[in-house]
């Protein structure tokens, strides 16, 4: 009988702890796929943050560093210049990329790390309990915005791949959803050219990904999907922001 | 004679460095300790090594994670208010058992402070100064000389003790132009790094981590780095001691401060009042039995500090109570003058020589 | 060479204060003997207050700081008003006179008059009247050998500034005249 379908080899024999219908088992499924199409699991070094993905490293059957809240940039930084050939990539939500650790993200950008980022923007801190996010959008709810976010008070969401687009040295920006078919089909190819570039020499790239939250929207994850589509990406377009 | 070259104390822990085979410096400028990202910009690159200023200091030592995670020589240097913000990330380090090197160039405090020498990080360097059950070697160079020579030490301790080691200074040792030997007599052991993620190869994944959810496993790593902590106690003192043998009282104190101290002893020797140095060279660990031994000459103690009274309290916890210990400090970035403290002295001297009276 | 020499120089930023300090720690350092040198710097990049201290001497050194120094080289009045009061009894105070006036107040101490100034002026090159009060003190004092100032401009001086050499040379020799009168 032919196998079709099997666990890729950048995966280990753990069983992911999210929450049903979360979008990261989807997404470290296709990092750990893309390892192993580039063949490079056993020269790579992922970073993971503090957030959902903490415990990524106990998924990712490649050296794994676990770094301190909104630092993994900063820390992949620190690997990918003493290790120039090795593979390295950070995963990051949006409170520890777009919030606590935006001075790393901007910097390592800016500065033009050949580094690969995949950033998980679900619009809320999912781990510590559903508390408002720096990309939570105008009037959503959240834990610590009870009545929804209020832009007097809190301001607006952050674009953080449209921030950093503004900058010259990245060489791959683009914001991806794999709530459909062909989002799936666009994130994995999304995730495949960042990592790409690096093994090309090229600098920074970074994929944002468009993701949910089904516990803390307390919606089913069919349900959250079609939140995605209707309500975030008109604040968050999908798109190739920088490509060179 | 040859060798001989003056130097900041600043530009000595750059070539230290270098002569410690450091792989990579990662940096962010703040006085008075510039001149350590400066040189090292071109020394390190010179010698194939890494060097980049970070975003701020926050990043700079999640850059020395992240190289160290890898198995290499990593280091970087701050002063005060910077070495505050680093704080996060050497708790990490501490609890991921990661060796690096930090310079703290110490400067008047607290808060912006000003850019003068100041030992006020005491506490936050000895007694640790993150969060969490973590100590980090500490070593307080005097000298010029002692800037070079105690960085190859500083990253051979880490190595083998698998976690910081801080050398402190401050603006002094930082910026003043000495005398200093270039050698090469330094015995760098390399010591295997099976933890390191190098990406994998032929053994199982490697994972550099700080967290623990299950409590028994927690206090099991803690168990461990505290007993890493028990043997460098037991193997890793240091300390330098002037006139002590019969000396009526006894200064302690490190870095600049004793410095001024040993001049306050010639000072004072030379009018018949008998003074001695103690200086702890490892302010961690700290040579807390060498000073209870001294205690047994019947001397008294008394600590002297850029700061408001820090190591003082080890002093004090040294002595246990067998004999009086004073103390004089300035502070804000003041330095005291050998005059003063000798004013100083004279004022408590017979109170302190004769305790009962 | 005396047993030890505490100097403090002063001026304003831009007059070269450090300059000549490292120049004397580096004459030192080829003579053998054990110096320090320590700089105090206001926050303004140009035109502040500097400072610095030049502990020579042959035995070794403990604190790197004096708040009494033996000597003084004051290039500026308000710089010489701040620490002439803190000079030893007994000791020797330089004041440039093209730009202060000497602190008679201070009759405990022998006070050296030279207009660096007006001598570096006439050298062509006013950028030169550290070096004439660096040649006065040490032809009188003699912490060092006029010589090994010399030999040092070579290594204290940014290698852009080496065509400046002949020039320091005989700034250092014109106030060594003015010393050894």
């Amino acid at each position: 009988m032919k196998k079709v379908f099997e666990r890729p080899k950048s995966l280990r024999q753990a069983e992911f702890t999210y929450c049903p219908g979360c979008i990261h088992s989807i997404i470290h499924r296709m990092v750990a796929e893309t390892m192993d199409e580039l063949d490079i699991t056993n020269r790579t070094i992922g970073v993971c943050p503090v957030g959902c993905a903490v415990f990524m490293y106990e998924y990712m059957n490649c050296d794994m560093i676990e770094a301190a809240h909104g630092r993994a940039p900063a820390v992949a930084t620190g690997v990918k210049r003493v290790l120039p050939d090795k593979f390295v990539w950070a995963y990051q939500g949006d409170g520890d990329l777009a919030s606590i650790g935006t001075a790393e993200i901007i910097h390592a950008a800016a500065r033009g790390e050949k580094i690969s980022v995949v950033f998980i923007n679900n619009t809320t801190y999912g781990m510590t309990g559903g508390q408002m996010a720096p990309t939570t959008l105008v009037g959503q709810r959240g834990s610590t915005c009870p009545a929804g976010r209020d832009p007097e008070h809190t301001g607006y969401p952050i674009r953080v791949s449209e921030m950093l687009a503004t900058l010259d040295a990245p060489s791959y920006i683009a914001r991806v959803t794999p709530t459909s078919p062909a989002g799936l089909v666009k994130t994995k190819k999304a995730i495949k050219r960042a990592f790409e570039n690096q093994l090309a020499g090229k600098a920074f790239s970074m994929v944002e990904v468009l993701s949910n939250c089904p516990t803390h929207w307390r919606m089913t994850p069919i349900e959250s999907f079609k939140w995605i589509d209707e309500n975030m990406t008109p604040v968050f377009p999908l798109g190739v922001f920088v490509d060179r | 004679m040859t060798n001989r070259k003056l130097m900041k104390g600043n530009e000595a822990i750059c070539y230290g460095a270098i002569a410690g085979r450091c792989d990579a410096f990662f940096g962010y400028p703040i006085t008075p300790q510039n001149e350590i990202p400066e040189l090292m910009s071109t020394l390190m690159p010179d010698n194939g090594h890494v060097c980049l200023q970070a975003e701020s200091e926050v990043s700079a030592i999640n850059m020395v994670y992240g190289a160290a995670s890898t198995g290499k020589r990593a280091m970087t240097s701050s002063s005060s208010p910077g070495i505050s913000l680093k704080q996060e990330g050497i708790s990490y380090i501490a609890a991921a058992e990661l060796p690096c090197v930090i310079v703290n160039v110490q400067r008047g405090g607290p808060g912006l402070g000003n850019t003068q020498a100041g030992q006020a990080d005491y506490f936050q360097t000895v007694k640790g100064g993150g969060h969490g059950d973590y100590k980090v070697i500490t070593l307080a160079p005097w000298s010029v000389q002692e800037c070079y020579d105690f960085m190859p030490l500083a990253f051979d301790l880490a190595d083998e003790y698998r976690g910081p080691v801080a050398i402190l200074m401050d603006a002094i040792i930082g910026q003043m132009l000495e005398a200093v030997e270039l050698h090469d007599n330094f015995e760098i052991v390399d010591r295997p790094k099976p933890w390191a993620v190098t990406g994998m190869r032929e053994r199982d994944h490697n994972v550099v981590n700080s967290l623990w959810i299950d409590v028994n496993v927690m206090e099991e790593v803690n168990l461990r780095l505290q007993a890493r902590y028990r043997e460098a106690e037991k193997n890793e003192v240091r300390y330098a001691e002037y006139k002590v043998e019969d000396a009526d009282m006894v200064f302690v104190a490190y870095g600049c401060s004793a410095r001024v101290c040993r001049t306050v002893v010639d000072l004072a020797r030379e009018e018949g009042i008998k003074l001695g140095l103690f200086r702890p060279v490892s302010l961690y660990p700290f040579p807390s039995n060498r000073i209870a031994q001294i205690t047994k000459s019947g001397c008294s103690f008394m600590a002297v500090e850029m700061s408001c009274g820090q190591m003082v309290e080890d002093v004090r916890l040294a002595v246990n109570g067998a004999s009086e210990v004073l103390f004089y400090g300035r502070t804000g970035g003041v330095v005291p003058t050998p005059t003063e403290i000798l004013d100083y002295v004279k004022q408590v001297y017979d109170i302190a020589a004769n305790p009962t009276s | 060479m005396l047993k030890r020499q505490e100097v403090k120089i002063v001026g304003m930023g831009g007059q070269g204060i450090m300059v000549i300090g490292q120049l004397l720690a580096h004459a030192a350092l080829i003579e053998g003997a054990n110096v320090v040198w320590f700089p105090c710097y206001g926050p303004e990049t140009r035109g502040g207050l500097a400072e610095c201290t030049v502990i020579i001497s042959s035995d070794e050194i403990g604190s790197p700081v004096t708040s009494t120094p033996d000597t003084l080289i004051a290039m500026t009045q308000p710089l010489l008003d701040k620490f002439a009061p803190t000079v030893k009894p007994g000791g020797v105070i330089f004041v440039n006179t093209s730009l202060a006036q000497p602190p008679k107040y201070r009759d405990d101490c022998k006070i050296v008059e030279i207009p660096a100034n007006d001598i570096a002026t006439e050298l062509s090159n006013p950028k030169t009247a550290n070096m004439v009060m660096l040649g006065g003190y040490v032809e009188l004092m003699k912490p060092v050998k006029l010589e090994s100032l010399k030999a040092s401009l070579k290594e204290v001086l940014p290698e852009h500034n080496h065509r400046f050499i002949p020039i320091n040379n005989t700034a250092l020799d014109k106030g060594a005249e003015v010393t050894s009168r």
